[in-house]
């Protein structure tokens, strides 16, 4: 652009044009004229009603959140939140739970000492893990409340139905995520916690070992059952603590994400939040 | 939802306006040549993904397992004393092994209350479990306690060499009235 050269200002003009305000517009005509801007955002933005609409309409994450909301659903007191807190929760969740996978590794012979590492030798490891302790305890609470106030409110009922089923499975999701993730610390209380949790699947209908009518299916036998499908063998080993560790940080925040994904657009297509009777 | 249903009656008046003449053509056919590579296409996808969740069911039970066979080796019949039960194993394999006139059965140490150990009781002739007091006689019945059923047997075989084989993967429960069964029981 400038072909001139550009002096070099005294200290004094610098002031003077700081005070003035001219520094700032200059400076702000050099960075929209440079080529790193204008190739990056194409054109100007028009603060006009109608840009400002778009804006939202556009906007994939305020997508989330519908354009207008009725005003009884901003009220505190009848939603109390707990589905936005929920998924405040799920999303921390989520943020601590990359940070430690940096350290973690879901071995027999690592997981224990580096969740310990983690905690004592790892700047700030403590504060992630226990946020992410935390946060899922938290979020167990208030998806409960959140199940609880569409129940008393009556949301579940039409046009509304399907997504109480949907939110069924996210609560169910919810808590073996909470299951699942209560195994990887690897210590004495993971193991027997888990180990008495896996025990109920002996007594899966037709596809536990020890369940009801499973003579009636062929090849049942505490080698092949839903319960060493889960932990992958007979007993809680190394083999349970990688499966357990897949579908926690995998598996089920992706199904239980992709839930969430039509359990919010849902809310939109059935009219908003629920009004009060 | 306005637009939606114009949508689907324009999709509809386009296919039939669209289908009507090509009918003619293949009247004598069951499926256009359309729906045949619909219905092939479809077929194939749904093999193929019913296929590939066999294999995925099947990968989750691997052949090898790096952990305690639940088989051992007990030694011979007459290292047991008829009318005795032997504590031999209970640290190392969790059962006991007891024998009476008819022969050798093995009792797994697992309370049917809430899982602990019992312990035997030679003195009282019993097992007895520390954690809730369920107490059980020589054959496993539960007669005391919040034992809810016996304890369970386990399958019991004369290997061709003579030495008993223990396999704790089976189990014979009393009331399934699986103690009589084969397997359950030794006779010597």
């Amino acid at each position: 652009m400038a072909t001139k050269k550009p002096e070099i200002p005294t200290l004094a003009t610098l002031v003077e044009k700081l005070k003035n305000g001219e520094l700032y517009e200059e400076v702000k005509k050099e960075v929209l004229n440079s080529q790193l801007w204008t190739s990056s955002f194409r054109h100007g933005y028009a603060d006009t009603p109608r840009n400002r609409v778009l804006q939202i309409v556009s906007n994939v994450w305020l997508h989330l959140h519908p354009v207008k909301i009725h005003r009884h659903a901003l009220r505190i007191k009848f939603t109390w939140c707990m589905g936005g807190i929920t998924f405040l929760l799920f999303l921390s969740t989520v943020v601590t739970g990359v940070i430690l996978m940096f350290y973690y590794r879901p071995v027999g012979e690592y997981a224990y000492f580096d969740m310990k590492y983690l905690q004592y030798d790892v700047p700030f490891g403590m504060l992630m893990r226990n946020m992410h302790r935390w946060a899922a305890h938290a979020m167990v609470i208030t998806v409960w409340l959140h199940m609880f106030r569409v129940f008393l409110t009556g949301s579940y009922k039409p046009p509304r139905e399907f997504n109480w089923v949907i939110g069924v499975f996210l609560v169910t999701f919810t808590l073996l995520l909470s299951f699942t993730g209560y195994l990887l610390p690897w210590d004495q209380l993971a193991m027997w916690a888990v180990t008495v949790g896996t025990n109920m699947a002996r007594a899966t209908p037709f596809l536990g070992h020890e369940g009801p009518f499973q003579e009636y299916v062929f090849g049942v036998s505490p080698r092949y059952d839903a319960r060493s499908m889960l932990i992958g063998g007979s007993i809680v080993g190394p083999p349970a603590l990688l499966r357990f560790y897949v579908l926690h940080c995998i598996f089920i925040p992706l199904v239980a994400g992709a839930l969430m994904i039509v359990h919010f657009w849902r809310i939109r297509k059935d009219g908003g939040i629920s009004g009060p009777l | 939802m306005a637009e939606t249903i114009t949508n689907e009656n324009k999709k509809s008046v386009a296919s039939t306006s669209k289908k009507s003449p090509k009918k003619d053509e293949s009247k004598d056919t069951i499926w256009s040549r359309r729906d045949f590579f619909s219905i092939a296409g479809w077929a194939g996808f749904m093999a193929t993904l019913g296929l590939s969740s066999l294999f995925f069911t099947r990968l989750l039970f691997p052949r090898v397992l790096f952990e305690p066979s639940p088989i051992f080796k007990a030694g011979k019949p007459s290292d047991y004393t008829v009318g005795e039960v032997s504590t031999k194993f209970i640290k190392s394999q969790r059962v006991w092994i007891v024998r009476d006139l008819e022969g050798i059965y093995v009792v797994f140490g697992l309370c049917t209350h809430l899982g602990c150990t019992p312990r035997w009781l030679n003195t009282e002739k019993k097992y007895k479990c520390p954690c809730h007091g369920s107490g059980f006689t020589k054959d496993g019945t539960n007669f005391e306690g919040p034992a809810p059923r016996p304890l369970e047997h386990l399958k019991i075989t004369l290997d061709p060499d003579g030495i008993i084989e223990i396999d704790k993967s089976k189990k014979f429960l009393y009331e399934k009235g699986e103690w009589g069964k084969p397997g359950s029981k030794l006779l010597i």
